[in-house]
Parts: structure tokens; C-alpha cells; sequence
């Protein structure tokens, strides 16, 4: 990927801003969310919380059910490879999805090399839960962030305690004199120009979403007034009593997440949320994948 | 001068940054309410188009936008801002406002893989930076529509009156030409 490219991909993010990216099944599904105003859907087999209950492997959706996606709606559309699974990935290239999360929530192919993301021409987002992680990812090529949250548990805990870590790293670095930030690149174990650009701009050099355990409207904006550029949501949807009037409504936090209102007008009626589980009743820590 | 930016979803941000730096004053328009408020001119970002069309139906937005636009108010329609204004899209049966008479094809260069970049001559700028996203083009436009860009033998930028839709994003570049322009419409 040149320069180029990477900038393009970085940008294709930064039109998603302000938008919900919703995890989908099937093509009835993508085009639910579409219509309630997804920006992009995340097309995979199983939610986070299915995968969760059914154990075992999980890895990355047929080719034909992402085509059916693909077919079935004109927004983005992404799916997800293993960690570290780079034919997955060049797989998904092949078919021409438009990004792919190298993600936590499928089993890892690898223990301990991520994918080398600078020689796809195809976007990727991966999954952060503090900011050495994601500067990490951005050096091996990823043109988005995300919180890794924990996914399907429609608990939002993880994905908050994950933004805020990064915010407060971000600030303190930004506060730092420049002769710390050597050390700082050491102790976060990435490359001295990232921690730089942190430094000048206070912020990541990619758009930065929120994921893993949103469930409600309020969540969404929650994750919003804590400074995620936008949210993907997965199983809290799909999940949900009334799936097409709670996207909507998440869709509509997201925009005018500051309007206390707004939100409560946008959470009234929304029917039976998804059941949760909290992160102390689960045995397997998705967000421990790929640090 | 006052810029309201659509700010419902989308990269407004990258818009606003440049206004300011240009010295103008802008505001997010987010919902129905900040519509009262004052603005000489309004810019549609880049974004999701179904996503922005069906926010600003919904939030009430929609028809006061869309009448401030037909009394003269100048707009820039950048991308999905583009496909907002355009009177149809030839691959999708939605439209939007319909006040700039083109016909737009949306994600005409296919996926993100057909994204490109590529440096093209606007008509009374010259050469101009161009990051197309995804993009749409303009297939056809009606007569008392200036052209002022092609790449290709597709048009991507055009003006009628007081709208000026552009099928590339001239707010993720440091040339800002396009903004002063848009500024003196």
C-alpha cells in the first residue's frame, strides 16, 4: 500500500464519522440497517454473542453470504479476519470488501504476529484497548481504530474503560516536554513519529470508534461525549426486541449525542434490550486477544 | 459570514476547519432547532448519503434546508452532498433535494478499491488536488449547468446558480481554493 492508497483509506474512515457501523447476518439484515441509517454494516456469520455462546473456532464468514451483502445494500460494507490470519485477508481483498477488521472477536490465527497490513491496498480497522495498542496497529497499517470493548455482552464497561485509557495516554503525552517523548515511543513500544503526531495534535492519526458492548441509545452517546468519532454496534441490535426502531435510535444518538432530550424522546418504547452478560460472568476475555 | 455545515453525520469537521482558517464563521447543524439560527450559506459534507438524506427527513430538517436552497441560499455539496442535491440518481431509485439539475451515479467508481486520487483542472482555478472516495459522477446535467470539472470524460464538479456540487472532497486537502470560491458565490 503507498502513501497514497493509505490516505485514501484513512479518509474513507473519516466519511464514516458520526455514523453507526452495525454487525449483520444476513442480506434482510444489512438492508434493516441500511434503511435505519447504518453507515456501513460488518457482515459476519455469527454476532459477538453467538459466537460467544457456541464456543469453539470462529473464523471468517463464507464469501458467498458476504456477497449476498455486498449485493443487497450500497453502503460500506466490512467483515472480519482472524488476528494474524493474512490469507483471510487477502481473501476478503479479493471480493473486494471495502474494510476489514482484523478482529478479537474471531479466534486468533496467530499468538503473536498481527497481520502486516501495509502490504494490502484494502482498508483495515482493528481493535485497541489502550493507546500503545493502537499505535501499534497504525504501524502495521491500520487506517481506523476501535475500542475493543468487550464484545457480546451488551455490557459497555470495557469499551469505556478502553476509551478512556487512551484519552488520558493522549492527554498526558500531549502535555509532555519533547525530549520525553523518546522514552515515551520505548515504554509503548511503537515508532518515535507516531508518538510525535500524538504529541502535536492531541490526538490519533486515524479516526478512532467506539465498539464492544453497546447497547442502547444512551450507551452510543455515551461512548460520543467521551470523544469516539462513531460506533459500531454488534450484537446489541440484531440482539434486541425491536431491532429496526433501536438502530434508528442509536443512529440518532450518535448524531445529536449531546441532547440529553433528544435521547430520552429516542429511548422510550424501544422494547426488550439484549440481555447482557457482565464481563465478571464470562470466562473468555475477548479484548486479552492481540495486544 | 455564517456557514452552516450539515453536521449529521460525515466528515463536516474537515470542512469547518477550513472555513475557520479562511476567517469565516460557521455552525454545526445537527437538528431541526439549529435551524433558527443564522447562517448566509451551507455546506453538505462528504458522509453517507442514505444516511444524511434520512437524518434530515427525520429530524425535521429536510424541508427547511431544502427551501432555503431553492430561495438562493449558496450551497456545497461535496460527494454525498453531491448526490443530496442532485435532481436523480441513475443507480438508485432515492433522491434527495433535487435543486441541482444533474444526474449523478452513486459509487461510480465501484468500491474502495476504485478509490484514486488524482490532480484535475477545474475551469478558473487550474490544476486542483482530488481525492475521490468512493465517489460519485455527474452523468448528465441540464442546460444552465457550467461544468467545471471532467476527469475521464466523467464530470465531477459543476455549478447552477447558487450550487456548486463537487464529486471529490477539495476539505481533505491543504489547497483551499475551492472554499474562497465558494465563499464569493
Amino acid at each position: 500500500m503507498d502513501e497514497k492508497q493509505y490516505a485514501l483509506n484513512r479518509e474513507l474512515a473519516q466519511m464514516l464519522k458520526g455514523g453507526v457501523i452495525m454487525d449483520v447476518t444476513t442480506p434482510e439484515q444489512a438492508k434493516i440497517a441500511e434503511e435505519a441509517g447504518a453507515c456501513a454494516v460488518m457482515a459476519l456469520e455469527r454476532i459477538p454473542a453467538d459466537i460467544r455462546a457456541a464456543g469453539g473456532v470462529s473464523r471468517m464468514s463464507d464469501p458467498a453470504m458476504i456477497n449476498g451483502i455486498q449485493e443487497a445494500v450500497s453502503i460500506p460494507v466490512m467483515a472480519k479476519c482472524r488476528i494474524g490470519h493474512f490469507v483471510e485477508a487477502q481473501v476478503l481483498e479479493a471480493i473486494e470488501i471495502d474494510y476489514i477488521d482484523e478482529s478479537e472477536v474471531l479466534s486468533p490465527a496467530d499468538d503473536i504476529f498481527h497481520i502486516d497490513k501495509t502490504r494490502f491496498k484494502v482498508p483495515f480497522v482493528c481493535g485497541a484497548k489502550n493507546l500503545g495498542e493502537a499505535l501499534r496497529r497504525i504501524n502495521e497499517g491500520a487506517a481506523m481504530i476501535r475500542t475493543k470493548g468487550e464484545p457480546g455482552t451488551g455490557d459497555v464497561v470495557q469499551a469505556v474503560s478502553h476509551m478512556r485509557m487512551m484519552n488520558s495516554a493522549i492527554a498526558k503525552i500531549t502535555a509532555m516536554r519533547e525530549d520525553e517523548l523518546f522514552n515515551e515511543a520505548k515504554e509503548l513500544q511503537v515508532p518515535y513519529n507516531l508518538v510525535q503526531y500524538v504529541h502535536d495534535n492531541g490526538k490519533l492519526p486515524v479516526v478512532n470508534f467506539a465498539a464492544g458492548g453497546v447497547a442502547t441509545p444512551a450507551d452510543a452517546a455515551l461512548m460520543m461525549q467521551l470523544g469516539a468519532d462513531g460506533v459500531f454496534v454488534g450484537s446489541g441490535i440484531f440482539k434486541s426486541g425491536d431491532p429496526a426502531k433501536r438502530a434508528e435510535a442509536i443512529v440518532k444518538a450518535v448524531t445529536n449525542y449531546k441532547d440529553a432530550k433528544m435521547i430520552a424522546d429516542l429511548s422510550k418504547n424501544l422494547g426488550e434490550a439484549m440481555v447482557g452478560i457482565n464481563k465478571d460472568e464470562i470466562t473468555l476475555l475477548m479484548a486479552e486477544r492481540g495486544i | 459570514m455564517v456557514i452552516g455545515i450539515l453536521a449529521v453525520q460525515g466528515a463536516f469537521i474537515e470542512h469547518e476547519e477550513i472555513f475557520k482558517k479562511l476567517g469565516a464563521d460557521t455552525i454545526q447543524l445537527r437538528q431541526k432547532n439549529d435551524l433558527d439560527r443564522h447562517f448566509d450559506r451551507l455546506v453538505l459534507p462528504g458522509g453517507e448519503s442514505t444516511v444524511q438524506g434520512k437524518l434530515l427527513k427525520d429530524l425535521g430538517m429536510f424541508n427547511i434546508l431544502k427551501e432555503k436552497i431553492e430561495n438562493g441560499m449558496p450551497v456545497l455539496g461535496t460527494c454525498a452532498g453531491l448526490i443530496l442535491l442532485a435532481k436523480s440518481i441513475s443507480n438508485d431509485t432515492r433522491a434527495y433535494f433535487q435543486t441541482l439539475p444533474v444526474t449523478v451515479k452513486r459509487n461510480a467508481y465501484g468500491r474502495q478499491l476504485g478509490s484514486f486520487h488524482c490532480d484535475g483542472e477545474i475551469k478558473g482555478l487550474g490544476t486542483f488536488p482530488m481525492e475521490f472516495i468512493r465517489a460519485p459522477y455527474i452523468e448528465n446535467v441540464a442546460s444552465g449547468v457550467e461544468v467545471l470539472a471532467e476527469n475521464n470524460g466523467k464530470i465531477t464538479a459543476a455549478r447552477y446558480k447558487n450550487q456548486l456540487g463537487l464529486s471529490f472532497h477539495p476539505e481533505l486537502c491543504n489547497d483551499y481554493r475551492l472554499h474562497k470560491m465558494f465563499m464569493e458565490m
